[in-house]
């Protein structure tokens, strides 16, 4: 029996699912075990939000088959979903306007939710609206859900990549939301953390999980062996492999698509040309 | 242009429980033969160990068999042998690799005997004779070294009459253990080494532990086995401790009498 009540958790995964993998979906897992041992929280919900064609990352196919994919990867689980609305955006979105997007949808179903006392739980949320600048996300709201961003270290290490990333939406996601980093390297992760001031302050937002099981199947390699013509069985749901195979995605030719281009987020925060 | 050799792949083990990781061992196994160009891979088979095996933490062979069954549903070409689990003691693996390639052969003489219907069956299209190999991963390969778990004469029949294909993942390096052993090194022709280049160290050891934890295992093996597991309340504390007090099966058998030979 709890003291507390735990705060409920809804964790977002950004990425470009290309294509979804048993190791994206083992991160959810891995995820939702971490936060639930640590008797504090309660992950209700997981949420897949594959990237806009915008992003204009090498060999990205399609948002409609890479939203499909996941779709179908997820038929099975009965806590994580897929969401269109980043993909359907028309230029590529900043993960910190993703992360407020979903926030702001999962209040908003609060404010509908019928176990809550609807009269003082909305004068709470102007309160917290109000004051949303001064109080740590920790502190602010107990009693009402998380979001958190989901990831693997490659994510948190590219906060340091020069033009990837806003630093006011690093901070804002570290500070006000959170993230849940999966990690088989956990010291290089603390470090990086250590070495970053902003990271510092907010680590205890930080939640690093130490994957002690290696499950490295990253869609590079998945990609990589669709290609040669090599079995991607068991490394992916099955009805994805179908599906993969069905539509004869990825290719030598779909690994060359936007090779002359430059990657959204660069092409934004330097000004680069994409010639 | 030469015919490719057919192939059966055979994978012996405990499949306690049976992983996404053994699954891939076939697949990539296949790739790597077929892509010599010298071999077609016509089966694989997955003869999950008897109960007599004594090692801890093995549950009943019942379950592992069909655990293997759900998991291999999906695959057209890889299936579940019950006879090893069948037996009433503990069998080495030649034994299990000379029952099945005497059937394999028996299957083929009996195919090519008939001149009727030869496109009906893989076996048919070539004119070779198939080849059984054992499929493995490198941890199988550090056994050879471990005392009285195999016979010299054993290990020899093994690799140099039937031959291996062992998978590598994580940190081993099978080819360091095949130069380390010296009946290896002799055979060194008949192992094919294939590298696994997704690291990934799913064992069902991990699996059994995190499902004592009350962890998740969901994507690290099929649907359909994790239901059964918790179906059957299988892999808890208790059943990891099964034959705690036993010492492995090949580790006594051995000692006692020595095994039959090629001519029976």
């Amino acid at each position: 029996m709890e003291t507390r009540e735990r705060t409920k958790v809804v964790l977002l995964a950004c990425g470009s699912f290309n294509p979804i993998t048993n190791m994206h979906l083992r991160m959810f897992e891995l995820a939702r075990d971490y936060l639930e041992d640590t008797g504090q929280y309660r992950v209700v919900k997981g949420l897949i939000s594959p990237v806009g064609d915008g992003y204009k990352k090498k060999g990205l196919i399609e948002a409609c088959h890479r939203l499909e994919m996941a779709k179908i990867a997820t038929y099975s689980s009965d806590w994580i979903v897929v969401d269109p609305w980043e993909s359907q955006q028309p230029e590529w979105v900043e993960t910190a306007k993703v992360v407020r997007h979903h926030y702001e949808e999962l209040v908003a179903t609060e404010q509908n939710d019928d176990e809550v006392d609807t009269v003082k739980y909305l004068k709470k949320r102007r309160i917290e609206a109000l004051t949303f600048e001064s109080t740590s996300s920790h502190n602010a709201r107990r009693d009402s859900h998380q979001l958190k961003l989901l990831c693997g270290a490659d994510v948190l290490e590219s906060f340091g990549v020069p033009n990837l990333w806003k630093q006011e939406d690093i901070a804002e996601i570290v500070s006000r939301y959170g993230v849940v980093c999966i990690t088989r390297s956990g010291n290089d992760a603390h470090k990086f953390i250590h070495q970053s001031d902003m990271l510092w302050q907010h680590r205890k937002n930080i939640h690093v999980v130490r994957e002690w099981v290696s499950n490295d199947i990253s869609a590079t390699l998945v990609r990589r062996a669709l290609r040669r013509g090599q079995s991607i069985k068991y490394l992916l749901p099955d009805p994805v492999v179908c599906y993969i195979q069905g539509h004869n995605l990825y290719s030598a030719e779909s690994e060359q698509k936007n090779a002359d281009v430059i990657l959204a987020p660069l092409q934004r925060y330097s000004g680069a040309s994409s010639s | 242009m030469a015919a490719r050799i057919p192939l059966v792949l055979l994978a012996c083990g405990s499949f306690n429980p049976i992983t996404n990781q053994h699954m891939r061992l076939f697949e990539l196994a296949r790739d790597h033969l077929q892509r010599t160009g010298r071999y077609k891979v016509l089966s694989g088979i997955v003869s999950p160990v008897s109960d007599g095996y004594g090692k801890q933490g093995l549950v009943l062979a019942k379950h592992r068999i069909t655990m293997a069954k759900l998991a291999l549903q999906s695959s057209d070409w890889v299936t579940v042998d019950e006879w090893e689990s069948q037996q009433p003691d503990w069998t080495e693996t030649v034994v299990t690799m000379r029952y099945h390639y005497g059937r394999i052969l028996k299957q083929y003489q009996q195919i090519a005997s008939t001149d009727i219907d030869k496109n009906l069956n893989s076996l048919a299209v070539s004119s070779l004779p198939p080849r059984l190999k054992l499929l493995c991963g490198a941890d199988f390969l550090e056994t050879f070294k471990m005392p009285g778990l195999w016979l010299d004469g054993d290990v020899d029949e093994v690799v140099g009459r039937f031959g291996l294909v062992c998978v590598s993942r994580g940190g081993l390096e099978p080819e360091r253990a095949v130069h380390e052993s010296d009946v290896l090194s002799r055979h060194h022709g008949n192992i094919f080494l294939v590298r696994e280049w997704v690291r990934n160290e799913t064992s069902a050891t991990e699996i059994r532990r995190a499902l004592r934890r009350g962890l998740s295992i969901k994507y690290l093996l099929p649907d359909s086995v994790i239901k059964y597991i918790k179906q059957h309340n299988l892999y808890t504390e208790d059943s990891e401790r099964v034959n705690n007090d036993k010492v492995l099966r090949p580790l006594t058998k051995q000692a006692e009498t020595p095994v039959k030979t090629l001519d029976d």
